[in-house]
């Protein structure tokens, strides 16, 4: 058996295959409960009690609402270009999901865990903002088009201070692997050290898949909703999926580059008891909790205060930080592999 | 076997993205093509073992260069007519020019030899080296001073666009959030005591406020007190 997987092409295309589905059976599960987890949160802090009617506790309201919008009608609107508005969303969702392969769910458990990891990530965040411009384009509608230049500026701008930030957290580890990310914050994690950094980089994240306050390329009160006011159906179900599996995509960058990834708070007895993955699993639920949070409590923010919080705030000062970082780790000789390469 | 077959997919997308880029008649698709292009050409740089190179190439080309190139010509309102108008006139000149650039290198590649010893190991010249370290350790030591000048020329450029774009306009409303901030409580109330039932006078048992509507309304025409509707109405033969 490990001998047809491991030795020859077909088993280990058909390996490539089951692993694929491993992470995203349970991602599209987890992105079909979010949108209920978000509804039930908002509701109990808002004194109300959101979606009970379909099953126990209207456990089944995500997969209602997933029928209701595979069976509307898909329009294109005319005048639209035809191939690339149908090509946006498709481009949206893969994006979201191909950046799973390197997240680590346990010491080395990762679909694909190659040595510049937290990298590949940028690579594939930096690329989402296609998606996104494209179908503002391709919709041939000013509202659209409107919501597809914000978001781009807007992602374009909070990309640099994620940038910087993760600059200042490699720097403490001194690769660029996510594991090994991970496993540098086994005596404390980088939540601590670098709180301000931690903070940075979470309303960053909420700028990047443009969560409440700073969901101005959707900005329903003005551009109706932004870049996908002329999708529906299933074109407009792949960008509602894409961006929550952003959602939790960016919670666990957040979990692995700040929370200490799959790894327990102490390493002591009851608590190294509970498998990586559910810790992971655990930080990342927070992290959700907490965007669902901001999203219940804050109101959205003008254009040009996104972009002086981005450019005159963000960047400036995890600049600053990442200099300070760099001559913190070097005045105390704890810079990893100083003196020579590894 | 494998690695072949994914080179030779990547280098025949890049080829035909590289084609579709000069050959598409919507600018914004020229403009994606090319996003196409650098992205397969990042491909190859993984084939080739570079996973470094081509994960920076996503990031900065694809991911920041090209956005910014998609934002222009987006908004940008081109007439394709007006594009092919010239087409006659210059197509002698743009023939001289690519036949000069063809020449060039058809000379330079008749001449190109890769070195024997290169052939052999194109991946990973030092085997203990991540390619990060690899390229990091020869940046920083023997081209540190190369690459602090490509940092400058790029601080000069980045600081001739703001010259040229940023400008105080005086009818430019800008927040001041510093100044906002320092306004105190005296600066900016006033608390003004007013005589108490001054300016108002009573109307069908409510208290209106002087010179509003409900003054100059005709008593008696309740909503349609617009005194020359009422005029009208009363001038009416």
């Amino acid at each position: 058996m490990g001998q047809f997987f491991y030795h020859t092409l077909a088993g280990q295309i058909i390996l490539m295959l089951l692993e694929t589905l491993a992470v995203l059976v349970p991602l599209l599960i987890a992105v079909a409960y979010l949108t209920l987890m978000e509804r039930k949160v908002m509701a109990a802090m808002q004194r109300r009690r959101g979606p009970n009617v379909n099953g126990p506790f209207g456990l089944l309201q995500a997969f209602a609402d997933a029928i209701k919008m595979i069976v509307k009608e898909t329009i294109i609107p005319a005048g639209a270009n035809r191939a690339l508005f149908l090509f946006a969303p498709f481009l949206t969702f893969s994006l979201a999901m191909v950046a799973w392969a390197v997240i680590p769910t346990g010491n080395g458990l990762a679909v694909a865990d190659i040595n510049v990891g937290i990298l590949y990530l940028l690579a594939i965040s930096s690329l989402g903002v296609y998606g996104i411009l494209i179908a503002g384009w391709a919709s041939n509608s000013k509202y659209a088009f409107l919501g597809g230049l914000r978001s781009a500026a807007q992602m374009v701008s909070y990309e640099v201070s994620i940038g910087l930030v993760i600059v200042s957290v490699l720097l403490a580890v001194g690769s660029l692997n996510l594991n090994d990310i991970v496993l540098a914050q086994r005596h404390v994690w980088f939540c601590l050290p670098m709180f301000p950094m931690f903070i940075v980089f979470f309303i960053s994240a909420l700028a990047e898949t443009n969560r409440a306050p700073f969901d101005l390329p959707e900005g329903e009160s003005e551009l109706v909703a932004g870049f996908f006011v002329e999708y529906s159906s299933l074109a407009f179900g792949l960008f509602f999926l894409g961006e929550y599996a952003n959602m939790i995509l960016m919670s666990s960058m957040v979990s692995i580059l700040f929370l200490g990834g799959w790894l327990p708070p102490l390493g002591i007895a009851p608590l190294t008891w509970v498998p990586g993955p559910l810790w992971l699993i655990f930080k990342i639920l927070f992290c959700l909790f907490v965007f669902i949070w901001v999203r219940a409590t804050f109101p959205r923010y003008r254009y040009d205060q996104l972009m002086r919080l981005g450019w005159k705030v963000f960047l400036p000062f995890s600049l600053l930080w990442m200099i300070g970082t760099a001559g913190f780790l070097m005045a105390t000789g704890l810079l990893p592999h100083m003196g020579g390469v590894n | 076997m494998m690695a072949q077959l994914v080179f030779y997919v990547f280098a025949t997308v890049l080829l035909f993205s590289a084609v579709m880029v000069i050959s598409a008649r919507n600018p914004v698709h020229s403009v994606l093509f090319l996003i196409l292009a650098f992205f397969n050409a990042a491909g190859l740089f993984l084939v080739a073992g570079a996973e470094f190179l081509a994960m920076l190439l996503v990031i900065v080309y694809v991911g920041a260069v090209a956005v910014l190139f998609l934002f222009v010509v987006m908004m940008l309102d081109i007439d394709f007519s007006s594009l092919r108008d010239g087409f006659q006139k210059h197509a002698p000149l743009g023939v001289c020019v690519g036949g000069v650039l063809f020449a060039e290198l058809l000379m330079a590649f008749s001449n190109w030899k890769m070195a024997p010893a290169n052939i052999v190991t194109p991946l990973n010249p030092v085997p203990q080296l991540t390619n990060t370290e690899a390229l990091g350790t020869v940046i920083y030591t023997h081209y540190v001073f190369l690459f602090q000048a490509c940092g400058l020329v790029l601080l000069v450029a980045m600081m001739g666009a703001i010259v040229l774009t940023l400008r105080e306009r005086a009818t430019g409303r800008r927040q001041n959030i510093d100044k906002q901030h320092a306004r105190t409580v005296e600066e900016t109330l006033e608390l003004v005591q007013l005589p108490l039932g001054e300016n108002v006078f009573e109307s069908g048992g409510f208290l209106r406020p002087k010179g509003s509507y409900y003054e100059t309304a005709v008593p008696g025409s309740y909503g349609s007190g617009n005194q020359a509707v009422a005029e009208k109405e009363e001038n009416r033969p």
